[in-house]
C-alpha cells in the first residue's frame, strides 16, 4: 500500500502539475525554468508534507513553493535580475486566489492554447501538451510514440525554442481567433486519445494511459470553457468510446467488432456520463463534428443488443456529419448505416457509387463493407472476392485474421 | 517583435510582379507596423556570391534553384506571432504565393 503522503503527492501531481507550470510560465516567461521549479516543488512536498502533514490546499502550497524556487534561481544569475523584479511584483499583487476570479483566464488555458498553436508541428504540439500540461516525463512520451528518448527531448526543446524565438503569445486567443484555434486544441486531444485507443503495438499499457490522459485534459478544457459545445462533444465522444475498451479486444488481443462485443463488459457509468454530457450540449443547438460523432457513438452505446441499434438514426447522423466535414470515409460509414437501416441493396448502391469515384482506392474497409453487403444479399461468390480484396489491402495481422474468419464463415 | 515577411512564389507569380500590394502597404504603414520592404526583380537577374579561401566566386542566378523563389520582403514590427500571421494573411501575395514569417535575431 502507498503511504498516505506519497498518495497525496501523487494525486497533487496529477491534479496540479499543469496549473503550477502554467502559472510559473506566466510569471517568468521561461518554460524550462517553470518545469524545473515545478519539479523541485513536488520533491519538496514529499519531504515537507511527511513532516508537517498535507496542506489544506496542496495546489496553492505547490505554486508558492515553485515560485519561491524561481525567485532563488533567478537571484543567482545576473540576467535574472529584471525578471526577478517582475516576479517580485507579482508576489505583491497576485494573491493565490487570483485564478478563481471569473474574468481571469485559468493559466492552464493559456498553456494549452500555446502548446497547440498551429505554428508548431502537430507532433510537437502533442509532445508539448503531454510534457508541460500533463506532466508526463520525456521517457514516457518517447515510449508512447515509439521514438527514441533523445529524439523526443530534442523535439520538446525545439518546440519550446520556437515558442520563445518566434514570439508565440502565451494567452488564450481573442474571441475572433477562437473558431480557428479551438479546433487545433481539440484535434491534439483527439489524436492523443486515438493513439491510446488504437493501441495495437508493443507499448500497449503506456498507450492506454494516453487515452485516460486525453480524457483528463478534455475534462479540464470543458470545465474551463463551458460555453464551447464542441469541447464537451469531444469529451462525450471519448467517454463513449472509452466505455467500450474492455470489450474491444479478445484474449488473443484481436479486435472484436462492435456487434460481437460482450456488452455486459461495457462501462455503464461512463456511458451514462457521456450521454448526459452530450444531451446537455446538443440542447445548445450549435452542433459540430465532435457532437455528431458522439451522438453516433451514443446510438451504439445505448443499444442493449446489436439488433436494438437505431441504424436509421445513425444513417441520418452520418449524413449530417458528411455535410459538416465531407470525407469519403464518412460516406462509407453512412453507406454501412443505410445498409443496416434500409436493407443491403440500398447500402450496396451507395458503396458502389463511392467505389466508382476511386476516392477510397487502396482502403481495405471499402471492399470489406462491400463484402458484408454482398453476403447479406446472398451473392456469395462476389462476397468472397471482396473479402479477399480487403484482406490483400489490410494493414495489420489482426485485421487480416478477422477478414479470413469472415471469408471462412461464407462456407 | 520584429519579423521579415519573405514573399515567395513559383514562375506564375511573376505575372503579379506589377500588381502592387492593393493598399496593404498603405494600411500597414498607417497602422505603424511596417518598417520597410521591397519587391524584387526575378531570380534570373540575380547574382550569387561566395568568398572561399579569399577568392570571390560568382554565379548567375539565385542561391537555390527551387520552384518557389523569393519575390519580395517586408520588415514588420508587431506584438507577437499571432499579429504577424494576421498581417501576412492580409497581404495579397498570400492568396497566390507563400509567405514565410521569420523572426529577426535580437541584437
Amino acid at each position: 500500500m502507498t503511504p498516505p503522503v506519497e498518495a497525496a503527492v501523487d494525486r497533487a501531481f496529477r491534479e496540479e502539475w499543469g496549473q503550477v507550470v502554467a502559472t510559473l510560465i506566466r510569471w517568468t516567461g521561461d518554460w524550462d525554468l517553470a518545469e524545473e521549479c515545478a519539479q523541485d516543488a513536488f520533491a519538496q512536498a514529499l519531504r515537507t508534507w511527511r513532516r508537517d502533514g498535507v496542506p489544506r490546499r496542496p495546489g496553492a502550497w505547490l505554486t508558492t513553493a515553485a515560485r519561491n524556487r524561481a525567485v532563488d534561481l533567478l537571484r543567482r544569475e545576473a540576467t535574472g535580475a529584471a525578471k526577478l523584479r517582475e516576479v517580485a511584483g507579482v508576489l505583491r499583487t497576485d494573491d493565490d486566489d487570483a485564478g478563481d476570479e471569473p474574468d481571469v483566464p485559468d493559466d492552464r488555458l493559456r498553456l494549452i492554447f500555446t502548446c497547440c498553436h498551429p505554428a508548431l508541428a502537430l507532433e510537437a504540439r502533442v509532445a508539448l501538451t503531454l510534457r508541460t500540461l500533463a506532466g508526463l516525463g520525456t521517457t514516457e512520451i518517447a515510449r508512447a510514440f515509439l521514438v527514441g528518448e533523445q529524439a523526443m527531448a530534442k523535439r520538446l526543446a525545439r518546440a519550446k525554442q520556437k515558442i520563445r524565438h518566434a514570439g508565440i503569445p502565451y494567452r488564450v486567443p481573442p474571441a475572433h481567433l477562437l473558431p480557428e484555434r479551438l479546433p487545433a486544441v481539440l484535434a491534439v486531444l483527439y489524436l492523443l486519445f486515438n493513439e491510446g485507443y488504437s493501441a495495437t503495438a508493443g507499448a500497449d499499457l503506456v498507450r492506454h494511459d494516453l487515452a485516460a490522459e486525453a480524457i483528463r485534459l478534455a475534462r479540464v478544457l470543458v470545465r474551463l470553457m463551458p460555453d464551447e459545445p464542441e469541447a464537451a462533444g469531444l469529451l462525450a465522444l471519448m467517454l463513449l468510446h472509452h466505455a467500450r475498451r474492455a470489450a474491444r479486444l479478445d484474449e488473443a488481443g484481436d479486435l472484436v467488432v462492435l456487434e460481437d462485443q460482450d456488452r455486459g463488459r461495457w462501462d455503464a457509468g461512463l456511458i451514462a456520463d457521456g450521454v448526459a454530457l452530450l444531451d446537455g450540449t446538443l440542447r445548445r443547438g450549435r452542433p459540430g463534428p465532435y457532437q455528431v460523432q458522439a451522438a453516433i457513438a451514443a446510438c451504439h452505446a445505448t443499444a442493449a443488443r446489436p439488433e436494438d441499434t437505431d441504424w436509421a438514426q445513425i444513417a441520418v447522423l452520418y449524413a449530417r456529419l458528411a455535410r459538416l466535414v465531407p470525407s469519403p470515409v464518412v460516406e462509407l460509414n453512412r453507406a454501412v448505416a443505410v445498409g443496416m437501416a434500409h436493407g443491403p441493396a440500398a447500402g450496396l448502391a451507395l458503396v458502389d457509387a463511392l467505389r466508382e469515384t476511386g476516392a477510397l482506392a487502396g482502403y481495405h474497409l471499402l471492399p470489406a463493407a462491400r463484402a458484408d453487403l454482398l453476403r447479406r444479399l446472398g451473392r456469395t461468390a462476389e462476397a468472397a472476392g471482396a473479402y479477399r480484396e480487403a484482406a490483400g489491402l489490410a494493414a495489420t495481422d489482426a485485421e487480416r485474421r478477422y477478414l479470413a474468419r469472415r471469408l471462412a464463415a461464407l462456407g | 517583435m520584429k519579423y521579415v515577411l519573405l514573399i515567395c512564389g513559383d514562375e506564375s507569380a511573376a505575372e503579379h510582379a506589377d500588381d502592387g500590394c492593393g493598399g496593404w502597404s498603405e494600411k500597414m504603414a498607417e497602422r505603424g507596423v511596417l518598417r520597410g520592404g521591397a519587391g524584387l526583380r526575378p531570380p534570373g537577374d540575380a547574382t550569387t556570391l561566395r568568398v572561399r579561401e579569399g577568392e570571390v566566386l560568382l554565379s548567375d542566378g539565385p542561391f537555390a534553384e527551387t520552384k518557389e523563389q523569393l519575390g519580395g520582403f517586408c520588415l514588420i514590427e508587431c506584438a507577437d506571432l499571432d499579429e504577424a500571421i494576421e498581417i501576412a494573411a492580409a497581404h495579397p501575395a498570400a492568396a497566390y504565393g507563400t509567405i514565410e514569417i521569420r523572426p529577426l535575431l535580437d541584437l
